[in-house]
């Protein structure tokens, strides 16, 4: 009996001291960025780097978020959240709707719209970039928040997920809700909306992070520091030629970069997981 | 409440017709069952009632209105459908509510039709809850609350209780009875349960393939069915049908015509003394009655239902049939009921 316990006890331990290395192999890199945000610039500059953190966090991350390089770091963050959110709410709200429209109504060449909508998942933004920016530009939505967002909000993945669950919800559901007297609209709020809500956050989790770390399109379209946001405004920060980068800044940016998307996942962790998991009956 | 008449309906999917022209005539607070075998059509009629299907020829009326083109929540309709359809997020409340907020009704009526109905439904502990978290009879309960709050004119049932176990089944169907007589509400009841239609029904419609085969009181219908199709679906075992004339000095039947007997007409006596002969099969006992398989001289195949108390005969013995010659009903080849 005890031995098993103890060979138990050993198994667990070895489990234990694996994950720790892996954990620890994985977090080094973003703990010398977190050393590297609170020393000086000298000290990073000297070869042995410093492995312990110094005293000058508070300097320079007010420096990074008042002031940064190209433009503080504050408005950057403030531009990739509304970036990041624009995308997210829009994808969803639109692909709600049309996969709303193409399960529920029948309308003439429906497929033939779905199927549109399907193809254009071959068509990722890399791919037609060069005449969405003709046509941003055409509008003059360069520099704008209009124009980060809107070309990236129609999502056929998005619109391909909600179709496949609102197919699992049962006829006799759209039947009661009729004879209770509830139309198109009011179903859509009261009941397949709230039917939907844990797809709703695994969505909004992937959607979010995937806006946020827009890199391509940002940086072709916004030429104004102000407009830029933070993934693209870290690559910015780099000095061109011989200029000496100051990388206890650019770590704090760096640093702070990583959050938004962290506190997403960690406050939307147990909607996300059962969005995907489990499917409600 | 209202009465409902049906007026030569007829349905079509594409070029298919499905349904193909139903007559009848429902007085204000009967419970018609409208039973058949699967895919005859049944929910069709009442799907057609309740307006979640266009109506492709004829009328229903509703009270005094035609309501052929009115939405679902027009026709002043309530239904209980086969797998409840219960909304998932909403609690049992909401759910027996959800119909009434739509109506705006105000919130203090709603409250007290939804306690009233719970309480006849025994489902006050339960209204905090989701309906994941309830039985299926529990669930069934939510559905006919949802239906009774709304005070309608007519229950449409379609098949409310085939997702129970067999012994729940028969106690839900005492409830729907009894409520339905409490509330005095008009009801239409689909199943292809014919003991569940037998026992609801004031009155039931019998289908088959798309038409109606007989509208009548349950033992009308089954002392006395139009046509062969009612004589074999109502009652089991079914009745039997035989394709030689047994009735003394009558001649051979005309081809194509049959005999029916029902089971309990026949009794087993000594072999030579009966109208026929017959050979003992196989029995089935089942406490009070025993039902013996055999096969007559002639060839056809007969059920006999006799008294649980009687010894039943073994196997292989040859006995003898007697049949009240007034039981016997005569058949013509197209089905109906003819009288010689
Ligand atoms: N949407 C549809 N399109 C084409 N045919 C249909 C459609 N719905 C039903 N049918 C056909 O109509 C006929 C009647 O169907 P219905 O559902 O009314 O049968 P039912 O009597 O309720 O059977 P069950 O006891 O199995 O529920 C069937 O032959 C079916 O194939
Ligand atoms: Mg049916």
């Amino acid at each position: 009996m005890s031995g098993m316990v103890e060979k138990r006890g050993l198994g667990t331990w070895l489990t234990h001291i694996g994950l720790i290395l892996g954990i620890a192999i994985i977090c080094f890199p973003i703990y010398m960025a977190f050393v590297a945000s609170t020393v000086t610039q000298s000290e990073i500059a000297q070869p042995p780097m410093p492995l312990l953190p110094g005293p000058h966090f508070i300097d320079n991350y007010t420096a990074a978020l008042t002031q940064g390089i190209n433009a503080p770091v504050m408005t950057m963050l403030v531009n990739s959240m509304v970036m990041a959110l624009g995308i997210t709410i829009g994808k969803i709200s639109i692909s709600l709707i049309s996969a709303y429209a193409i399960v529920y109504f029948k309308f003439p060449f429906r497929m033939a719209f779905f199927w549109m909508i399907f193809l254009t998942l071959m068509l990722p933004v890399e791919v037609r970039i060069v005449p969405t920016y003709e046509v941003v530009a055409g509008f003059g939505m360069l520099n704008s928040y209009s124009g980060l967002i809107l070309p990236l909000i129609a999502s056929a993945t998005a619109t391909f997920l909600f179709r496949q669950f609102f197919l699992t919800v049962p006829d006799e559901l759209v039947e009661a809700a009729r004879v209770d007297g509830a139309g198109p609209v009011r179903f859509f709020i009261d009941i397949l909306l709230p039917m939907s809500r844990t797809n709703i956050a695994a969505l909004f989790v992937i959607l979010f992070i995937y806006g946020w770390n827009q890199y391509l399109w940002p940086l072709l379209i916004t030429t104004e520091p102000e407009m830029n946001t933070i993934v693209m405004g870290i690559k910015q920060m780099f000095p061109s030629g011989d200029d000496i980068a100051n990388w206890p800044v650019i770590m704090a940016t760096t640093l702070m970069a990583m959050l938004p998307p962290v506190a997403v996942v960690v406050l939307m962790q147990r909607l996300f997981v059962k969005g995907l998991v489990e499917s409600e009956k | 409440m209202a009465d409902i008449t049906f007026n030569a309906i007829r349905k079509s999917y594409g070029r298919t017709e499905v349904i193909h022209g139903i007559d009848a005539e429902i007085a204000d607070g009967e419970f018609i069952v409208i039973v058949g075998p699967s895919g005859c059509g049944k929910s069709t009629l009442l799907r057609m009632v309740a307006g979640l299907e266009t109506i492709t020829s004829g009328e229903v009326h509703i009270g005094d209105r035609v309501v052929n083109a009115l939405e679902p929540r027009e026709r002043d309709i309530a239904m209980v459908f086969q797998n409840y359809a219960l909304y998932p997020h909403m609690s049992v409340f909401d759910n027996m509510a959800y119909g009434l907020k739509i109506a705006n009704v105000p919130k203090p009526e709603i409250a007290e039709r939804v306690a009233e109905a719970a309480r006849m439904l025994e489902l006050e502990p339960y209204l905090e809850r989701k309906p994941r978290q309830l039985s299926g009879g529990q669930r069934q309960r939510v559905a006919m609350g949802r239906a009774i709050v709304r005070k309608p004119a007519v229950f449409l049932f379609d098949e409310p209780l085939s997702n129970l176990d067999a012994k729940l089944r028969v106690q839900m169907r005492l409830e729907i009875k009894a409520l339905q007589r409490k509330l005095g509400v008009t009801a239409l009841y689909v199943t292809h349960d014919q003991v569940e239609a037998m026992t609801l029904a004031d009155r039931m419609i019998v289908m088959n393939a798309g038409v109606c085969e007989q509208i009548g009181a349950p033992l009308d219908v089954y002392a006395d069915p139009a046509t062969l199709f009612v004589a074999g679906f109502i009652g089991s075992p079914p009745m039997n049908v035989i394709s030689h004339d047994i009735r003394p000095g009558h001649g051979a039947l005309a081809p194509g015509a049959v005999i029916g007997v029902r089971p309990e007409h026949i009794d087993l006596v000594e072999p030579g003394t009966g109208l026929i002969d017959f050979d003992v099969g196989f029995c089935e006992p089942l406490g009070a009655e025993t039902l013996v398989h055999g096969v007559t001289a002639a060839g056809d195949k007969l059920v006999v239902r006799i008294d649980g108390e009687t010894r039943p005969p073994a196997d292989g013995v040859k006995t003898g049939l007697s049949i009240d010659p007034s039981k016997i009903m005569m058949f013509d080849p197209s089905g109906h009921r003819t009288s010689a």
